[in-house]
């Protein structure tokens, strides 16, 4: 029961992030509040006995991509540029999906029910086979590096393209190219504050 | 503010601890929470951290360029290399069976190999975005 209240607080919470979101005009505000949102739906991963999920959305979600959010900044200006307009039609079309979803939340199957499809396909092996067989006790890591080994193999090609191309596109060559010749950024604003001392 | 002692200790203090828990959660990803994206992310956290108070320039000395690029790659060559090297022990592509005698230990192993493959990659493509990201002036 008390889990369940923890839930409700945890999300109502997202629920006014959110809000604020949407609201607030300072990018560096809003940045924040994408890491805190993040922190609280890691929260609600861990409340959920979810921990291997908490932890990668706490690191990359709350961490790492606050960094890079808060780096990116840098090419836009402190503000908003003007004031979002709010039209009918967008917040119909918004609400009628949010009522969709929200039906059709209802066929899910409850929460830990174990005659959920999910649980019944290939998870009780999984399950059953881990320790016994391969005295491994975090079945997660077990599914992601040995079962499911394609998959992350996959991920990880993922991350290394989308890296690749990112630092392509933002550079106009790779790293070790063009860096040498531009002076970056943080040892610029160094430089000038020990000028201004 | 990058002046202030407090920072410059703090993170002197924190980056070695960042760094062996990042260790920490890779290799003890059989057991606990975690594996190589979580530690992947944790190390470049760590010399992230260092970068904003010292200067990029400083976390280039000790990791240039070149080597986050070839870490990126040879990340993913990992995985996929041990995949090769089970075929090439006459098992199937990422069966880790054959790694050693006792199929728990060959799968430890096994994990253990890959995990570092995704950790590796993982942790150059973050500080390589960060690099990306802080390292050049935008164009005007």
């Amino acid at each position: 029961m008390v889990e369940f209240w923890v839930n409700v607080f945890l999300i109502s919470l997202l629920v006014v992030i959110t809000f604020y979101i949407i609201r607030l005009r300072s990018l560096i505000a809003v940045v924040a509040l994408s890491g805190a949102y993040s922190l609280t739906a890691a929260a609600i991963f861990v409340n959920l006995d979810a921990v291997d999920v908490a932890f990668t959305e706490a690191a990359v979600g709350s961490g790492i991509s606050t960094i890079l959010f808060l780096a990116a900044l840098r090419y836009l200006p402190l503000e908003e540029a003007h004031q979002t307009r709010y039209s009918g039609l967008s917040l119909s079309l918004c609400t009628i999906v949010a009522l969709m979803l929200i039906f059709a939340a209802f066929a899910l199957p409850d929460f830990g029910d174990p005659n959920a499809p999910a649980h019944i396909h290939v998870a009780p092996r999984y399950i059953e086979e881990s320790y016994p067989l391969f005295h491994i006790p975090n079945v997660v890591t077990n599914v992601l590096a040995s079962y499911r080994g394609f998959d992350t193999l996959g991920e990880v090609v993922v991350v290394f393209t989308a890296g690749i191309g990112v630092i392509i596109l933002l550079t106009g060559s790779t790293l070790s190219m063009r860096f040498e010749k531009t002076e970056n950024a943080l040892d610029q604003k160094s430089k000038t504050s020990k000028e201004e001392a | 503010m990058r002046d202030n002692p407090v920072f410059r200790i703090v993170s002197k203090i924190l980056f070695g601890p960042i760094i062996i828990y990042g260790l920490y959660v890779q290799f003890h990803g059989d057991y606990g929470p975690g594996g190589g994206f979580q530690a992947g992310v944790i190390v470049a956290a760590a010399f992230i951290l260092y970068a904003l108070i010292f200067g990029l320039e400083k976390v280039r000395n000790i990791m240039p360029n070149l080597v986050i690029q070839y870490i990126m790659a040879l990340g993913v060559l990992v995985f996929a290399g041990t995949g090769i090297v089970s075929i090439l022990m006459g098992s199937n592509y990422l069966d880790y069976s054959p790694f050693a005698y006792k199929i728990y230990k060959a799968q430890h192993l096994g994990i253990i190999i890959v995990e570092l493959g995704v950790g590796l990659t993982v942790f150059a493509v973050m500080l390589g975005l960060f690099y990306a990201f802080t390292g050049f002036k935008p164009k005007k």
